[in-house]
């Protein structure tokens, strides 16, 4: 094929973010949108904190703060954390295994305009009535129409639209990981990034389904008046609970998989020394994404399914501890008899080991059925999961971003506005969640809008949200590092931090096509292994020559937009509007099964770092 | 940041810890889970200490380890060379293996063990039978071989088991006495049943530990633990009382007060033999602990309620009866003479 005939037309600006479909744009569009949902849920924290930094205060209403619970929870989760992670998946995991981009680029960029689109409509609802406010586990009958406003919705509509494009996501990857890896990188020299990517695109295809029928019955009772939830038309509020926790425990390890693998790169790199036990490793991380899906009723110990249930779940539970702890001894022994350099990103790394230990143990502790009677729904669970989705998952994916960055954007991160915003951030933490422990043990329930003066819970709680303004100045922290950084003229090398995988072995940032010529892989650590032996970049695979590259394309966007506006229709029952919506939706599918795309081809003058001849 | 900084924080942080803990104690002997009061709390109680006790010594390992490797193996100034790329380690990692799964048995056998005992079924034994049924956002106490029914203040006798059977009628909630037990949830069109035992006497403080709509914080109920014969005689005047129609209260401003009751809030409070179920049992109002489950019992709370219950708890199902500041007193004078003591 000829190649300018096929050529792609150059594109600028917004259109070129719109419609692009290039790995590298979707990780920093993905990153963009994350970040500013994470703004906006660690705002509804700060108001929920300030609403409970004293007893019988009155900052928001209590409907307000069921709001603000429901909406810092779902937003957190399904807006904030799973796009930044896959921001990183998108940003490093074809660079890691030597693909010039995921499998199917076009469904990559609709994943992304369908999480987008799905977020902003459930956000909406602050401005349309109210937020939703059943809390992000939307227990029924709470979350029926009798006893919830108009938000519920917009989280019913919201989250099938996000909900569909991480699991078209989580597909894409699966299928990348599997089809695309260069010659020589099997599986077990895949680096535990991609690994945990991998492990966590699979429980992303089996957890999300059972999500999407929970939340397509609940719309039936909201919007058409089934009554599936309703137990005074036969229905059972129980059926809910499982659908949503078969979804809920797996996502657990879907955010906390990716963080492991972060950790395990970042440690090694910067210890100087290759992944202590990484066959255990691997191992580890199948296993506990196996036991994620046998242990989701340890979330409903107190709903009543009896003594034999709960022993079950619990001990089942508790397995997920060792290979939880082979990892965190994997780790220790990997910094052992290394050389350990501190630069922010591993200061992230190796608080994460202490900090996620703690919330690992109380994840043992919780796993008692006998003594999570105690614990559940109380803010012991809240200091937990706390512990584990920021002190575990936020510290990796800082650690990822302050490791990956210059590979993302061209440029390093400022360390000394990095180590500021470690501490502050680091010291918040602590303070925020510690005495959380210790408020729930001593009575004071989850989902509070306030607590009575004379319960002792005043000082916990006060030094709880002294903490918050820690973690907001470390936030703030990073927008400004983010900011200098943007305005810097300084580049970044194609090798900065002396890695081991491929990655590392392009520049930085990385040309449109990754890899001039596929990478030939020796080995674990394949980029380590060629700079051991002296040379200077990596063995290809293949002669120089023309690449082919998949054309960019405004479909997903508008694919998007149309489920969108559909979904106002059903939000306002107005079906016209659905039928316009779903019209757009279908018409792009139409057009891009149609229609031919052949794609086009950067020609091999065009290929600015030639490489080594093969 | 260095070693020294890292020291210095871990010590900061246990030092602080020590502080918090110094300054709010376990908590409030009425509320608290660290101070249990009967032997479901104890047990549970005894569970929580022997498994805080392994992991706070597998994070003593850890960070042993931990604070090792960082202050030995961090890269000196002018260090040279690659460091030995070890690719693991068998013996390790099976210790690591057989250990934790070791310590795992050790917390194992008294899960399931304990985890029965609490499950044990007292409905057709020697046991204080009660019924639970949760609204928004109050509690409703039926029991039902005393004939006595109440709403907010559960009255128990000691060192009796007591089984619970819990539901809802509405939204789920759940039925929390930290100083007594671990908590169950409430579901609508389900009955759930649980075991407690108070082994003091006195006033405990319950929540709804689900979250239940706006004033789900506001869904508090308190447990007044009698001796047996205190209780005995407690049930026998309320089983007096409740068989018989409403007393005439005496005084002019409560007889209004009555006259009011009786044409405005009959329909869903019961006082006595009569009344509806929707709202709770005010049979013996005047001796609950708080008022609405949260505010101290004076009048002037009374009233306060009674003006704006939906300033007191957002949310909750009582309509603004729009009375007047007379009509009020009335009403305060009138409830604070439903006493069964």
């Amino acid at each position: 094929m000829s190649a300018h005939a096929s050529h792609a037309p150059k594109r600028s600006g917004l259109w070129d973010w719109l419609t692009t479909v290039d790995h590298k744009k979707i990780a920093i569009l993905y990153l963009i949108a994350g970040g500013l949902f994470f703004l906006v849920g660690g705002f509804e924290a700060l108001l929920i904190r300030l609403q409970l930094m004293y007893p019988e205060a009155s900052v928001v209403g209590a409907k307000t703060f069921n709001e603000l619970i429901t909406m810092h929870g779902t937003t957190m989760i399904f807006l904030a954390v799973m796009p930044v992670i896959f921001a990183l998946m998108n940003a490093v995991v074809p660079l890691q295994i030597g693909a010039r981009d995921v499998a199917f680029p076009f469904v990559n960029a609709l994943s992304f305009w369908l999480f987008f689109f799905g977020g902003v409509l459930m956000n909406t609802s602050w401005f349309l009535g109210g937020a939703p406010d059943a809390g992000w586990t939307s227990y029924p009958t709470l979350a029926l129409n009798q006893y919830s406003g108009h938000g519920v919705d917009f989280y019913v509509l919201g989250l099938q639209i996000a909900g569909l494009g991480t699991l078209i996501g989580g597909i894409n990857f699966l299928v990348t990981i599997i089809n695309m890896r260069a010659p020589g990188m099997t599986f077990m020299r895949m680096p535990m990034f991609t690994w945990s990517s991998f492990v966590t695109s699979g429980l992303i295809l089996f957890a999300f389904p059972a999500i999407t029928v929970g939340l397509v019955l609940l719309m039936f009772d909201r919007l058409f008046g089934g009554n599936f939830f309703n137990p005074d038309a036969g229905g059972n509020v129980v059926i809910w609970e499982h659908l949503f926790w078969i979804f809920g425990h797996p996502e657990v390890y879907i955010l906390i998989l990716p963080a492991f693998g972060v950790i395990s790169e970042v440690v090694s790199t910067f210890s100087k020394k290759r992944l202590f036990g990484y066959s255990s490793m691997v191992f580890a991380t199948a296993l506990i994404g196996f036991l994620a899906f046998m242990v989701w009723a340890h979330h409903m110990f107190t709903t009543g399914l009896g003594a034999i249930a709960n022993t079950l779940f619990g001990l089942a539970t508790m397995l997920i501890a060792v290979p939880t702890g082979i990892k965190i001894f994997n780790w220790l022994l990997t910094m052992w008899g290394g050389q350990i350099t501190f630069p922010t990103a591993n200061l992230w790394a190796v608080s994460f080991i202490p900090t996620f230990t703690i919330g690992g143990m109380t994840g043992v502790m919780l796993a008692i059925p006998p003594a999570n009677y105690q614990y559940h729904d109380s803010y012991f669970v809240v200091a937990h999961f706390h512990y584990v989705i920021v002190g575990g998952l936020v510290f990796g994916l800082f650690a990822g971003l302050y490791y990956w960055w210059p590979k993302m954007f061209g440029k390093m991160l400022n360390e000394t506005l990095g180590k500021w915003n470690f501490w502050t951030f680091f010291i918040g933490f602590h303070l925020t969640f510690f005495p959380q422990h210790f408020l729930g043990l001593m009575g004071m329930p989850r989902r509070v809008f306030t607590y009575l003066k004379d319960q002792n819970l005043d000082v916990g709680n006060f030094i709880s949200t002294i903490g918050v303004f820690g973690m907001t100045i470390g936030t703030i922290l990073f927008l400004v590092n983010v900011a200098v950084t943007a305005k810097s003229s300084k580049r970044a090398p194609a090798d900065p931090w002396d890695g081991r995988s491929l990655e590392w072995s392009i520049p930085s940032p990385p040309p449109e096509y990754n890899f001039a010529q596929t990478p030939l892989v020796r080995g674990l650590d394949a980029f380590w292994i060629e700079k051991m032996a002296g040379n200077k970049g990596m063995t290809p695979a293949e002669p120089l020559g023309d690449i082919h590259m998949p054309s960019p394309s405004f479909l997903p966007f508008l694919m998007s937009v149309g489920l969108f506006i559909a979904g106002y229709g059903f939000l306002y029952h107005n079906y016209v509007v659905v039928v316009i919506g779903l019209i757009v939706t279908f018409a792009c599918m139409i057009a891009r099964s149609v229609k031919d795309d052949p794609g086009y081809h950067i020609h091999e003058d065009e290929i600015e770092d030639k490489g080594v001849k093969a | 940041m260095g070693m020294k900084g890292w020291q210095q924080f871990w010590r900061q942080l246990s030092l602080f810890v020590l502080l918090a803990l110094a300054l709010t104690g376990c908590g409030k002997d009425e509320l608290s889970a660290l101070k249990p009061s009967g032997p479901v709390a104890a047990m549970q109680f005894d569970l929580m200490k022997l498994s805080s006790a392994i992991m706070v010594g597998v994070f003593i390992v850890v960070v042993l380890i931990f604070t090792y490797v960082l202050i030995r193996y961090r890269k000196r100034p002018g260090q040279q060379g690659i460091p030995k790329q070890v690719e693991g380690n068998h013996a390790l990692e099976i210790l690591w293996t057989v250990i934790p799964f070791l310590l795992l048995i050790v917390m194992a056998i008294p899960t399931v063990t304990t985890g029965f005992a609490l499950h044990k079924d007292y409905t057709k034994e020697e046991a204080l039978q009660v019924n639970v049924t949760a609204h928004q956002f109050w509690w409703e106490f039926e029991y039902p071989d005393l004939g006595v029914a109440t709403a907010q203040d559960l009255v128990l006798p000691v060192g009796k088991k007591v089984q619970f059977h819990l539901t809802s009628a509405d939204v789920v909630h759940a039925f929390w006495i930290p100083a007594l037990g671990g908590k169950i949830d409430t579901n609508p069109g389900q009955e759930n049943k649980i075991w407690l035992q108070a082994d003091k006497t006195g006033t405990f403080y319950g929540k709804c530990a689900e979250l239940c709509g706006a004033s789900h914080a506001l869904m508090d109920f308190k447990v007044e633990v009698l001796d047996q014969t205190a209780f005995d005689k407690w049930a026998d005047r309320m089983k007096g009382v409740q068989a018989a129609e409403p007393a005439t209260a005496a005084g002019a401003s409560a007889a209004q007060g009555q006259e009011i009751f009786d044409k405005s809030c009959l329909g869903c409070h019961a006082v006595a033999g009569k009344g509806g179920k929707m709202g709770p049992n005010l049979t013996n109002f005047a001796d609950r602990e708080r008022v609405a489950g949260i505010l101290a019992h004076t009048p002037e709370n009374v009233a306060e309620w009674l003006k704006d219950p939906q300033k007191v708890k957002p949310g909750n199902n009582m309509p603004n009866l729009n009375l007047e500041d007379q009509q009020v007193k009335a009403l305060v004078d009138y409830l604070n003479t439903l006493t069964v003591k």
